[in-house]
């Protein structure tokens, strides 16, 4: 074995965080690590780093026995990881922020064109080329999770720890990295790979170990499993399988005609955009990020202003309204990105559940603060909501526990007309199944819900009609019942439909 | 108007930038490291306080200059130690030493001279005027360019000097690592919190020069606040030259002409309130050339979420 832990136990006062927890790597392995939020995954994966220190419990490299005090040790002991928030300097080049740290330097210089060189080299060698002279800031984040693991290859990692590498990539530049991943690994590479998408680990790993309050519920190899038996390991119990009715569509809710946004660029953000949402129907939006789902979202929600088409809400024509005045009209919002828009990180969790509600729970100005806990301490228990109380600060949740933040306060608007960004984002497999049981739910009830999101399994589970878009335009709508993963793939790359 | 732009303008224009300059290169690395230092106008004030100090119990320049360093540094190890150890916020931290040194000075005046408002005494020594070789032979530029304190030459040293070492060296890539991404940065093993005080301890040596230029370069003497705001105007240049060494000289440049400027059309007649304004005028025309420049925000945002 190249790697064992063993008997790791991590406890932050009364909490336990890792309980007798026993991993193990071979050389050239692929392994994941799976659970849900909370389960202890990412501080494993701390403790390996070096940047927590375990209660109890050793590491053993290569048979002897070692221990990490920052994560310097670790590097040094040749493991490299790929945090989950990208750990890059945006201004600076690739090759500077690959060779930081270990620069190549002539006396007291910096010898920037040596660093190129290595970088180039490096590229070559693993077979992910990159630009080495190309500012950070202004490369795709699938080339940016490149620039990382380059990094860390360039700090003579054996072992590389990916945390959920996939979270912010499109479909695409997913591919390519499992590619890579896998050249690495016959390579002699081993890698650890901590992520919620079970279809994604299957595909990649090994072996698989999965982690459930602190504890290892299973450790077992890939092709033995499949993603059903993984789910029912991390959740502990059979997930439902949920079906949607068919209901009859209702009046439409939602109407937009000939959404045009120019923008800056050549080609416009939005393209004469129509389309329609009608009581109690899920219509889903597919496309990879940047194709005008994000501009949709907003010339809808008023938070952007349209150039030319109408925007009518039950019937009414919201076009160019204010935000506030569109939302209280019967418009909900789950966003696409829940940092920028979603909450305030300093908030506190009440707070941030307040949000949009505050008008419910005021008198003469003044809130009401009783009122206001017993409605988001009601969310927080619905939906398993891991945090330290009410009035934790909002960034110290993880981001799946946020996302059931966002997804509560959303639907307790309760409007008539809901649209869902990217609602599953960052949860794993248990909220995921609440939230799409509540997103279900509304719909049964005669809600319109327009999902935009860029999981096709996840357009495909719960729409009743799915739109695609590709380069601010919508290309194809297919009917839930007859869409398939690949026709709907040839649309987003930009294809013909064929039949 | 052949009066006003004369050799003499543009030679007490290169004197009067000095303090700017040399306070603004400091500004510049803290602001390299995500530090916006605010207490820039108390540093210089502590820095020509104390070299006057020196000055009146040891006599000699050398040693003046080193003791206006000292006291410096020791001041903005005050702003390091509260700014990054303690966490407190950088600005109201800033603002506050400034007041400190308001206080502390005027204080020490009398405390330590027993005068009031101001003190000068004809023992003291100023700092040499160095005379360039060839270049004091050169017509108009020999006037401008030759004849000032080595502080005047040494600021122009140091422009280079911090633009090499910022964007040559391997410290200086370490340092604009740790300003742009902190916890990216720690995540590497560079010892961001190291770096930082290296940064501030060395705006406290540059606003101790900066310090002694003011008291005992241009006139040898110290009066109450007598910086009058160029610590402000110096956190305008290194704004104006986006904490980039040469863009900070240009920007210090324009303010200590302004400086120069304003002194010289007091000679035209014109209400000694009314041209004093002028530095601050051009001052507020530049802020509207500083719109949101990016990487200091960065660097500032960055900063906030690694605490």
């Amino acid at each position: 074995m190249l790697l064992q832990m063993n008997n790791i136990t991590k406890s932050y006062g009364n909490v336990t965080a890792n309980s007798n927890v026993a991993f193990s790597l071979r050389k050239g392995e692929i392994h994941a690590l799976v659970g849900e939020n909370g389960a202890g995954k990412t501080t494993l994966m701390r403790i390996l780093y070096g940047m927590e220190n375990p209660t109890s419990g050793e590491i053993r490299l290569e048979g002897k026995p070692v221990s990490f005090s920052s994560p310097e040790d670790a590097i040094s002991h040749k493991i490299g990881m790929v945090h989950q928030h990208f750990m890059l300097f945006p201004t600076f080049t690739i090759a500077e922020n690959i060779v930081i740290g270990r620069e190549p330097s002539s006396g007291i210089g910096f010898d920037r064109k040596a660093a190129a060189a290595v970088t180039e080299q490096l590229g070559r060698q693993f077979g992910m080329p990159v630009d080495p002279w190309k500012k950070v800031g202004e490369c795709s984040l699938g080339l940016q999770q490149r620039v990382e693991i380059l990094k860390v290859l360039h700090q003579g990692a054996e072992i590389i720890i990916l945390d959920e590498p996939t979270g912010v990539l499109t479909p695409l530049e997913v591919k390519e990295l499992l590619i890579a991943i896998k050249g690495l690994a016959t390579q002699g590479k081993s890698f650890i790979l901590i992520s919620h998408k079970l279809q994604e680990i299957m595909e990649v790993a090994d072996r698989i170990t999965v982690l459930r309050d602190g504890k290892v519920t299973g450790t077992v190899e890939a092709k033995d499993t499949d993603a059903e038996k993984l789910s029912r390991l991390m959740v502990g119990r059979d997930l439902v399988h949920m079906s949607r009715n068919e209901i009859p569509a209702g009046k439409p809710v939602l109407e937009a005609a000939g959404i045009t946004i120019a923008g800056s660029k050549t080609k416009p953000l939005l393209d004469g955009v129509s389309l329609h949402v009608d009581e109690g129907e899920i219509v889903g939006i597919a496309g990879i990020s940047g194709n005008g789902q994000s501009e949709l979202i907003q010339a809808i929600s008023g938070l952007m202003k349209v150039d030319t088409g109408s925007v009518k809400l039950l019937g009414q024509d919201i076009t160019g309204e204010q935000v506030k005045a569109i939302r209280e009209r019967g418009l909900a919002h789950i966003p696409e990105d829940r940092y920028q828009w979603g909450v305030a990180k300093d908030a506190t969790v009440a707070e941030n559940g307040l949000m949009g509600h505050a008008d419910r729970h005021q008198r003469y100005g003044v809130l009401r603060g009783s009122g206001i806990r017993r409605m988001v301490g009601e969310w927080v228990s619905r939906f398993g909501i891991k945090t330290g109380s009410l009035s934790t600060k909002a960034q110290y949740l993880s981001g799946g526990n946020l996302q059931k933040l966002i997804v509560a306060r959303e639907l307790a608007q309760n409007t008539p007309f809901l649209i869902a960004a990217e609602p599953t984002r960052g949860v794993d497999v248990g909220a995921m199944e609440i939230i799409h049981g509540e997103l279900l739910k509304k719909r049964d009830a005669g809600g319109a819900i327009l999902l935009i999101s860029s999981e096709l399994t996840e357009i495909l589970k719960l729409s009743d009609r799915i739109l695609v878009m590709f380069e601010g335009r919508i290309v194809g709508e297919l009917n839930a019942d007859n869409a398939t993963e690949e026709h709907i793939s040839l649309l987003m790359a930009g294809g013909k439909a064929v039949g | 108007m052949d009066h006003l732009f004369d050799v003499s303008l543009f030679a007490s224009t290169l004197r009067l930038v000095t303090p700017i300059l040399l306070a603004a290169l400091g500004g510049a690395i803290c602001a390299r490291v995500g530090l916006f230092n605010v207490g820039l106008e108390g540093l210089i004030l502590i820095g020509a306080f104390s070299a006057i100090v020196g000055n009146h119990f040891t006599g000699d320049v050398f040693a003046s200059i080193i003791f206006a360093i000292l006291c410096s540094v020791l001041f903005s190890m005050l702003f390091g130690y509260m700014s990054i150890h303690l966490r407190a916020n950088v600005i109201v931290v800033g603002i506050a030493l400034n007041f400190l040194a308001l206080g502390l000075t005027t204080f020490s005046l009398r405390a330590i001279f027993d005068v009031k408002g101001a003190y000068y005494n004809k023992d003291m020594v100023g700092l040499p005027k160095w005379d360039i070789p060839v270049i004091k032979d050169i017509p108009w530029l020999g006037d401008v360019i030759s004849g000032h304190s080595p502080l005047v030459y040494l600021s122009i040293l140091l422009v280079i000097a911090l633009h090499l070492f910022l964007f040559k060296t391997v410290t200086g890539f370490r340092l604009l690592a740790a300003g742009e991404n902190p916890t990216a940065a720690k995540s590497l093993g560079i010892k961001v919190t190291r770096i930082q005080y290296g940064a501030v301890l060395m705006c406290g040596v540059l606003c101790g020069l900066a310090g002694s230029q003011l008291s005992l370069g241009n006139v040898t003497m110290f009066t109450e606040g007598m910086t009058s705001g160029r610590g402000f105007i110096a956190l305008v240049a290194t704004m104006l030259g986006q904490s980039n060494p040469i863009g900070v000289a240009a920007s210090s440049l324009l303010f200590g002409f302004m400086d120069a400027l304003s002194i010289r059309l007091q000679g035209f007649a014109l209400p000694t309130h009314f041209t004093m304004m002028l530095p601050y005028v051009v001052t507020i025309a530049a802020m509207l050339f500083f719109k949101d420049k990016g990487y200091m925000q960065e660097a500032r945002k960055a900063n906030e979420s690694s605490r």
